[in-house]
């Protein structure tokens, strides 16, 4: 049998604030954290949490990595020192673009004043996987270590990759999240040219006046523990992660497939790989990004792995709806999102739903939060679905036991 | 160009050294670059600074000879004088 994976810490910091409680308290509230069309991690200031040299030496996509890595860490109780040998602790931290605003800093310099002014700290500062690399730096992290590129799916990546790493046998536990800041004049521009931001600045998934999203930045991370060896080290664990399916659309460099099949198959993985059934599923964190092309195709990917019937029955939100979309980000926070939805039994709504879109008929929860309640008893299941251009297709089962 | 002094440039690569991390307190001549955890990345953004300020050029090779903040300050009055 695989090893089980138990979540003992969670990291992040969003639009909605620093920290994982704040991000689903201030959601569940119905608070959302999108000013004038954008979600900006506006409480996030690096020199609050970061040295000088730190500050200075990482983009903003590692800086929120790294403190939201700080926040996973000491939750799990690894503040002073880590319970495992340093190399048998993996370090996976994702993101879809990559430090832009360093890349966009310094081809400035380079057209104004000339190569040679360019930075040494340019390449370093922009590669995607400096947020791994710092992470795994700033916390003596010396197993496995690398980012992971797939666009809006990245950071669900992460988490199903360090899922198969602890699996393996490679690694006794795996600090894993992903990381994005894009919000710049050229991040704008090219999704603008796209036509996949919302140009009311508003972000309504699944309603029928959805127009685009809106693009946010932040960090999630999580610590990621085989069962057993946290359990001897007598951690707190939060939630299991019991299912990771992952599967590629190969269809269309933006669009997502429209028969929803390979998003379906994602989910019907990760029920298998978790050993469980659609009828274990009590709730859905929707990648549900408010684009009129996703949340159809999300919808009918959800009917046809969950079954029309019990995909009817249960509720769906999307976090996006709060914070708007963190890109590779967003499969990490979403899934800080749902674990404290599982600890904390309260559902948070999917904001500014108001009007359904006819073709669009599940449970969206709309209004208020709502008790998350599982039939007969049973532990809490929730899926959280990541789908990203290029066509990948994630999806993360996880469960918090009814003990 | 006006000569440049001893004290000009130990001023300006002082300041240029506390943008990298260190307290600028801690900056004398006698530090090591190791001590103020200054490493070969910080030292090429030195080398841009004082070219683009005194127009000397540092290779790599001058760099890795350099071991204190008074070696780098020599170094670069005597190419700048």
């Amino acid at each position: 049998m695989k090893p089980k994976i138990v979540v003992t810490g969670l990291g992040a910091i969003t639009p909605l604030g620093i920290g994982a409680s704040a991000l689903h308290e201030r959601w569940a509230r119905g608070e959302c954290g999108i000013v004038d069309g954008a979600g900006a991690c506006t409480d996030f200031e690096p020199k609050d949490f970061l040295s000088v040299k730190e500050v200075r030496r990482l983009d903003r996509f590692s800086q929120l990595a790294v403190v939201a890595a700080g926040e996973a860490l000491a939750q799990a109780g690894w503040e002073d020192e880590p319970p495992y040998e340093p190399w048998r602790i993996g370090c996976v931290i994702a993101t879809g673009i990559g430090g832009i605003q360093t890349v966009e800093a310094q081809h400035d310099v380079m057209r104004d004043r000339g190569a040679k002014y360019v930075s040494p700290l340019g390449i370093p500062q922009y590669m995607p996987n400096a947020g791994a690399a710092a992470v795994a730096m700033k916390y003596g992290l010396r197993g496995q270590m690398y980012g992971i590129v797939s666009a809006c799916s990245s950071g669900a990546h992460a988490l199903g990759s360090a899922m198969r790493m602890i699996q393996c046998g490679d690694a006794d536990a795996v600090v894993a999240g992903g990381s994005e800041a894009t919000l710049t004049t050229f991040g704008y521009a090219c999704f603008n040219s796209m036509q996949a931001l919302s140009p009311t600045g508003i972000s309504r998934p699944f309603d029928a006046r959805r127009d685009g999203f809106v693009m946010g930045e932040g960090a999630g991370v999580l610590v990621l523990e085989e069962e057993s060896a946290a359990r001897r080290r007598g951690a707190t664990i939060l939630a299991e992660a019991v299912g990771y399916g992952s599967t590629s659309d190969a269809y269309h460099l933006t669009a997502p497939e429209p028969s929803g099949a390979a998003a379906a198959k994602a989910i019907e993985l990760a029920l298998e790989d978790a050993g469980m059934s659609a009828e274990d599923v009590s709730y859905v964190n929707a990648h549900g990004t408010s684009t009129p092309l996703n949340d159809a195709a999300e919808t009918v990917a959800l009917k046809s792995a969950l079954g029309v019937e019990h995909a009817m029955r249960i509720p769906i939100s999307s976090t996006k709806s709060a914070i708007g979309h963190l890109l590779g980000a967003a499969g990490a926070v979403e899934a800080v999102a749902t674990i404290e939805t599982l600890m904390t039994g309260v559902i948070p709504p999917t904001l500014g739903y108001e009007v359904p879109d006819p073709e669009l008929d599940l449970d969206y929860v709309p209004g208020e939060a709502r008790p998350l309640t599982p039939p007969n008893g049973a532990g809490r299941v929730a899926i959280s679905n990541s789908f990203a251009f290029g066509g990948h297709n994630v999806a993360l089962a996880l469960r918090r036991g009814s003990e | 160009m006006s000569t440049v002094t001893n004290q000009q440039v130990e001023a300006r690569v002082i300041d240029a050294l506390a943008t990298f991390g260190p307290d600028k307190s801690q900056i004398t001549r006698e530090s090591t670059f190791e001590e103020l955890d200054i490493d070969s990345l910080d030292l090429v953004e030195l080398a841009q600074i004082v070219e683009d300020e005194y127009g000397v050029v540092l290779k790599g090779e001058d760099m890795k000879q350099l071991k204190t903040v008074g070696d780098a300050i020599e170094l670069i009055a005597s190419r700048a004088a």
